[in-house]
């Protein structure tokens, strides 16, 4: 009996979509920018991501050095010190856990050390709660990590790749911390493009520490006692790497805009239906999805209204979102936060944004708005106060006492 | 340039200690400070293929001065309570690099290092996680000088009963602060960590012992333990030129007994094992307590409770001066249980 031959070309490894939680978007993430060690340690929600990794090393899918800590703290300081043997690592935590970590976290950013994490923002104890609030994450705001959010699972996968890059670049050289708001995003299921290695390869050079890398044929000392002789130079050095992010991440952006084809016009800003508005929405994560839907039914009634999503919290793009921002006549900012006892009692973001808008000479009304705490929806009458108090804002109708507000509390 | 790792063979005497020092002048540790020898000793016996972490404590704070670092091999600090991730991290990070060919494939000792503060106290927890990690070759040494001694001479899990610190001052109200028995740490380690292949207690008294012990860790190799007693003139009160005498002392008084567990094998060394075999007498506590003052408020019963605590380490103690627990005498016969014997033969038959 003859037999035929079928020839079968080799597989072609080929851009696929897949529908995927922003957690386990990561963890393709990590495949692909071929990480090698990584550290877990449980805690709802950002531990989906471990558990997905955990899945993809099993199945012999990736070969990353895989720990189980035995806490947060040991979970960082683990990945830390694998970050400074030269190897590309990555880590996570979530809401108190995030703070177990806190020392771990604090000196990461001091050595310079390019660790790559995700915080899967979760409400801090006590009371318990699961649900989204960024206070975990906004809590390292000062210690020199990089702090972008995500807003899909899609751009969670393409942040992690960035974030690599642009931790590594020895220009920066800081760790990167990735806002992904738990449950609405670490457990929700969306279609996401997973590119392949090659492409990723292109866009992601080796993890190279040059002569900072700790092994015996570079004896050297890292992190010696340097007292008041020195350490207000080498806080400066840190101010200076945190200020040239701002150009690596726009290079980054460009790079991976021509590679992959996606990331949109500002790598700091997202706009929804700007160009013409009066009033816009402000804010970060996945709150901007409740809020289109909400400016696509306020748009029909003839409202004037956008949103301006904020994709790097930390380095703050101030000059973008002053030449953004100023184009409007009122800006309300959404805070998922809280800062007790802050000016004005405003929200993290709410003050931040003031603060970069005050020597513009044509600076909008700013309104805050504390909402979603916990987890809670943001629902659509809730979008209708927040919409309705910045229009008065930008009549000036509020008195100053009257800045910010929390919407959807029960009396 | 790149140095081949040596192999790392037991030291037959103090002539065939190598001339080579990796811990050299730049620091600023007090005079007779034990702890610094061990420094010195440690990486003396690890050789130059070596990367050392150091969590927070004396040995960083006193050691390492920006500019006038005194280690010749890569040095880098670690967290109060992080010698044992900072161990994990750095053999996995080295491990995983050299399994992928992104480094050269060889063998580099991993050393990572805390004081009695960083190690029982705070850092226990990932110390006791790094010695469950048996793929990972590091270890974790303690240098015990039995207080805080770095922030003021505070009193930590690792001081000896009665002792003053300034967070144990003697009072006229309270004589003994401090209450609590010192914590078996090398013992603890051993018998709750049954994968790490070495376990030991050394004192720099003992120099070559010690060094010994350091090359027996890092060549069997996955995580391993040792800890140090380290006299400390600052903290104990007795001037720099008695700290070798005191470590003597110490071991020769029975309160801190030298050994090693070899995959589970107890071997004492040195003095402890003349005791433990009669050959020589165990010294009286007061000798030991005596010259020192942070012991000097110490009333009669206090130094007749200190020995007592001892003696029973040495009379009653399941594995004498190691492994604590002891059995009621009607029960002396589950230690004759028939090894060889599967334990459910009979409900198989």
């Amino acid at each position: 009996m003859a037999v035929t031959e079928i020839k079968t070309a080799p597989l072609k490894e080929v851009e696929t979509e897949q529908l995927l939680t922003g957690c386990e978007a990561i963890a393709e993430a990590i495949r692909l920018a071929d990480v090698d060690v990584m550290a877990a340690y449980p805690i709802r929600p950002y531990d989906g991501v471990m558990q997905a990794a955990a899945k993809l090393i099993a199945n012999g899918k990736m070969d990353v050095e895989y720990i189980v800590a035995d806490g947060e703290h040991s979970q960082f300081e683990i990945v830390k010190h694998a970050s400074a043997v030269g190897s590309r690592v990555f880590v996570g935590s979530s809401g108190v856990g995030w703070f177990y970590a806190f020392e771990a976290i604090a000196v990461t950013a001091g050595l310079r050390l390019p660790v790559v994490a995700i915080c899967g923002n979760r409400a801090l104890d006590d009371p318990g709660a699961f649900g989204t609030e960024h206070n975990d994450s906004l809590a390292v705001r000062d210690l020199g990590w990089l702090l972008p959010w995500a807003e899909t699972a899609q751009e969670s996968m393409d942040l992690a790749l960035m974030a690599w890059r642009i931790a590594e670049d020895k220009r920066v050289s800081l760790p990167i911390a990735i806002g992904l708001d738990g449950a609405f995003l670490t457990h929700s299921q969306q279609l996401v493009k997973v590119p392949v290695k090659a492409a990723v390869d292109e866009f992601l050079p080796p993890y190279d520490l040059g002569d900072r890398l700790l092994h015996p044929d570079n004896p050297i000392t890292i992190a010696p006692q340097v007292d008041q002789d020195w350490l207000m130079e080498i806080r400066r050095q840190n101010d200076a790497a945190m200020r040239s992010a701002l150009d690596v991440i726009t290079e980054a952006h460009a790079d991976f805009k021509r590679i992959f084809g996606r990331g949109g016009d500002s790598p700091f800003l997202d706009e929804y239906m700007t160009d013409d508005a009066e009033v816009v929405f402000f804010g970060q994560g996945t709150l901007a999805l409740p809020m289109k839907v909400a400016i696509r039914r306020l748009r029909k009634q003839g409202h004037k209204v956008g949103l301006v999503r904020l994709k790097w919290f930390r380095p703050f793009p101030t000059a973008e979102i002053v030449k953004s921002l100023s184009r409007f006549k009122a800006v309300g900012v959404i805070d998922r936060d809280y800062s007790f006892g802050s000016p004005y009692y405003g929200g993290v973001l709410y003050n931040e944004v003031r603060s970069a808008l005050y020597s513009h000479p044509k600076r909008p009304t700013v309104v805050g708005f504390i909402a979603g705490l916990g987890g809670r929806e943001i629902e659509q009458p809730m979008a209708n106060e927040i919409f309705e108090k910045t229009v008065a804002a930008g009549r000036g109708d509020l008195t100053v006492g009257d800045q910010c507000h929390w919407i959807g509390v029960r009396a | 340039m790149a140095v081949e790792t040596a192999p790392l063979p037991q030291i037959k005497g103090v002539k065939e200690v190598p001339y080579e020092e990796l811990f050299v002048s730049g620091h600023r540790t007090c005079q007779g400070c034990e702890s610094a020898l061990v420094m010195r000793h440690m990486v003396k016996a690890s050789g130059p293929r070596t990367i050392i972490l150091g969590s927070t404590g004396c040995m960083y704070v006193a050691n390492t001065t920006y500019y006038t670092t005194p280690w010749v091999v890569p040095w880098m600090h670690t967290q109060l309570g992080a010698a044992g991730s900072a161990a994990l991290g750095t053999a996995a990070g080295l491990k995983v690099l050299m399994r992928k060919g992104k480094i050269k494939d060889e063998k580099i000792n991993v050393i990572a290092f805390c004081g009695d503060g960083g190690g029982a106290d705070m850092g226990i927890g990932a110390i006791s996680a790094t010695l469950t990690h048996k793929e990972y070759n590091c270890l974790v040494l303690l240098y015990d000088n039995e207080s805080y001694a770095n922030t003021d001479i505070q009193v930590s899990s690792q001081s000896p009963w009665g002792a003053v610190t300034t967070f144990s001052p003697t009072g006229s109200k309270h004589r003994i602060m401090h209450t609590r028995w010192k914590k078996n740490m090398p013992g603890m380690m051993a018998a709750g960590h049954p994968e790490s292949r070495y376990i030991a207690a050394g004192c720099a008294a003992y120099a070559v012992d010690l060094m010994n012990k350091i090359r027996r860790a890092l060549e069997l190799g996955g995580p391993t333990f040792v800890h140090t007693l380290d006299p400390c003139p600052k903290g104990w009160d007795y001037h720099p030129q008695y700290s070798q005498e005191l470590g003597h002392l110490a071991v020769e008084c029975g309160i801190w007994p030298l050994y090693e567990v070899v995959d589970g094998v107890v071997n004492l060394t040195g003095p402890t094992r003349q005791i433990a075999e009669g050959r020589k007498k165990r010294k009286p506590v007061i000798e030991y307590l005596k010259r020192q003052g942070r012991f000097a408020h110490f009333a009669p019963e206090d130094v007749e409770h200190f020995q007592a605590e001892v003696d029973k380490q040495w009379t009653e103690w399941l594995i004498p001066g190691v492994i604590p627990f002891t059995i009621p005498q009607k029960d002396t016969r589950i230690l004759n249980i028939d090894k060889k014997k599967p334990l459910h033969a009979e409900a198989v038959a």
